[in-house]
């Protein structure tokens, strides 16, 4: 077994718990998971079967962990041991045609959560090195700047003093003692700066206390993409150094998928304490101050809408019903396109697999399908889209299947929306 | 001691005993492995979650009942007419009352029995024409999976032979292929009985205290 093999294989046994062995030992190679899978539904690659896509961390686990594995290793019925070839065939499958969406979960007659298991076996390829090119750089980039994108602290400054102009709103950089620090990706800042403005603009409305950390700006953790625990460790901790010096009482997750899951859910157990401040996403600070009152929605937009639903948030992140009431209030016509909520399809870029040039041609395949559920809708003018990975997502696969339909960030439209001081509210 | 004896005492219970302490064994293996608390701040029980993730999963999501038809058919078929066989069919109750339990229960007519086990039979095949055809089944199933269906297959069929009672040959056969899937049963993936209740419970507690009702 070269050393390679031998780490990751190592890796995949420490990660390989009493969860994760339930997982293994109660598969039954039905094969539904395949049919959820926009993986294997845009390719019809039978290797694309998300269950398959576990196979040689599950072959370590019932080789050297399971049950019996002892006795069956004696009697020669144990698995073969795991080969560096096959680490090195299965690592397209692990980054490149895994968004960790869990939307083969919902099929699993056994519940498997395949999503959270390729996250641990990433574990193994991280600690392998076996990583691809583009999450490779984008961690360099994390490494000199906090931001994968490259994005540095005088970027921020220019694009928030932008906004300030753009709304007339003071955005205050590390505000000792505000009640909420705002973090943001990557893409956000660069790709869609009108959120900040959006953000200035609605919790003005509010009376909220909020600022920026000029050291802790960035909410994208590509630790949890490339899935290096002592990586997202490293990067999660300078949010909560930030935050906790800052005194803040809150921290708002922004409309990014993964970066909600890796400081809400997995943030703490990353950490191995709880912080001293609440994580919220922004889609529930928006929906608890519209519900106060506090950002009342005036007139609404008037085009045909639909929202796409951003796993990490909604399948995997519980927020199903919050960006559905605040769009209902925010825009006339809201429709949902067909498969919305909770078995919604991923837009094909989450989990590292926008950050990975390798996977484009297959992550524009798996949009045909998003682009098949926005065609379903008759008349669409706009989709709102909360979450800066998918944005940018969205904006390449309507390009490559040649529609024209507008994107909207949830944040902007509840904004752009919002009552005038002394308006009617709608 | 006849043959039938042999299969019918001392290898039912040797087999009987492998079965339910090589399950045992095999779930306190993997509850032993053990995993870290989970430290964030639920929104939600994880404990209604465990129980809410094992009901939930017997109902296919109406989205994916289309292209999982077959297997949806072929999966409640095989599986209920089994349960159903096995604890309403006459002469199991019988089985069981003199052998095991000591007390016995009404049993389904023998029409529902033979309707049953056409269901049973047209289920398990159904699944089993998948592993064999479906490109995506074929890539995945391995051995175990065979050899699980072709045993159950080969238990039901002697079952059926044994109906009648004419033969003592036929009725042992039928108890030693069952003594066999016994023995079988906790080394293999047959043990998704009993497994699928933690797997379902642990991804329903997980997504349960994210307040998801998965």
């Amino acid at each position: 077994m070269s050393t390679t093999t031998e780490i990751a294989v190592e890796k995949f046994l420490q990660h390989t718990d009493s969860e994760a062995a339930s997982f293994f030992e109660a598969c039954v190679h039905c094969g539904q998971c395949a049919e959820a899978c926009h993986f294997h539904l845009a390719t019809g690659d039978p290797r694309q079967t998300p269950i398959n896509k576990l196979r040689p961390m599950e072959r370590a686990y019932k080789r050297d962990k399971a049950p019996f594995s002892t006795l069956k290793k004696m009697l020669g019925l144990a698995p073969k041991p795991v080969t560096e070839a096959e680490l090195k065939e299965w690592e397209e499958l692990v980054y490149d045609s895994c968004n960790m969406c869990g939307r083969c979960t919902l099929a699993c007659p056994m519940g498997i959560d395949i999503a959270g298991t390729i996250r641990k076996m990433r574990e193994g390829y991280a600690a392998a090195g076996l990583v691809p090119e583009g999450l490779k750089s984008a961690a360099e980039y994390v490494k000199k700047t906090t931001s994968p994108m490259g994005v540095t602290i005088k970027a921020l400054k220019a694009q928030i003093a932008h906004q300030e102009k753009a709304t007339g709103i003071k955005i205050e950089v590390d505000k000792k003692g505000a009640d909420y620090m705002c973090t943001f990706s990557s893409m956000e800042i660069m790709g869609y700066p009108e959120v900040l403005g959006a953000y200035a603009k609605l919790f003005k409305r509010a009376g909220l206390s909020w600022t920026i950390s000029s050291v802790a700006y960035e909410a994208t953790n590509v630790g949890v993409q490339i899935g290096s625990a002592p990586m997202a460790k490293e990067i999660l901790e300078r949010v909560v150094d930030a935050a906790e010096a800052l005194e803040v009482k809150h921290v708002i997750s922004p409309e990014c998928g993964h970066a909600y899951g890796a400081i809400r859910w997995a943030g703490p157990n990353l950490m191995g304490r709880q912080f001293n401040f609440e994580v919220v996403h922004i889609i529930e600070v928006l929906d608890k101050l519209r519900r106060e009152g506090k950002i009342p929605a005036g007139k609404k937009d008037s085009r045909r809408m639909t929202l796409h639903d951003p796993c990490q948030i909604i399948r995997r992140g519980g927020l199903l019903k919050e960006p559905r009431k605040l769009l209902d209030e925010s825009c006339d016509d809201f429709v949902e396109m067909k498969g919305a909520g909770l078995t919604n399809f991923c837009c094909g870029g989450g989990g590292g697999v926008s950050a990975n040039p390798r996977a484009e041609e297959l992550k524009t395949k798996a949009f045909s399908l998003k682009a098949e559920q926005l065609n379903g809708v008759e008349n669409l003018e706009a989709v709102v889209v909360p979450c800066g990975n998918c944005r940018s997502v969205f904006e390449d696969g309507l390009d490559a299947y040649e529609m024209d339909l507008e994107i909207i960030g949830l944040s902007e439209l509840v904004a752009e929306t919002l009552a005038e001081p002394d308006e009617k509210q709608g | 001691m006849s043959f039938l004896n042999l299969v019918e005492g001392p290898l039912f219970s040797f087999a009987a005993a492998v079965f339910l302490f090589g399950a045992l064994w095999r779930l306190i293996g993997i509850i032993r492995i053990g995993r870290k608390k989970d430290i964030s701040p639920p929104k939600a029980s994880a404990a209604a979650g465990f129980i809410r993730g094992n009901l939930r999963h017997f109902i296919p999501r109406g989205i994916f009942a289309k292209r999982t038809m077959v297997h949806i058919v072929g999966g409640y078929g095989f599986h209920l007419g089994l349960f159903v066989l096995v604890f309403f069919g006459a002469y199991h109750i019988d089985f069981l009352n003199e052998r095991i339990l000591g007390f016995s229960w009404t049993a389904m007519p023998r029409w529902a029995f033979l309707i049953t086990s056409a269901i049973a039979f047209a289920g398990l095949i159904m699944l089993w024409v998948r592993r064999i055809s479906d490109p995506v089944m074929r890539l995945i199933s391995n051995k175990d999976d065979h050899i699980g269906s072709w045993l159950t297959f080969l238990v039901m069929l002697s079952g059926c032979f044994a109906m009648e009672q004419a033969h003592d040959s036929l009725r042992a056969t039928h108890m030693l292929l069952v003594d066999i899937w016994l023995v079988y049963f906790p080394f293999s993936r047959l043990m998704h009985g009993f497994t699928f209740i933690l797997s379902r419970g642990n991804s329903g507690a997980t997504y349960g205290r994210k307040g998801i009702d998965l």
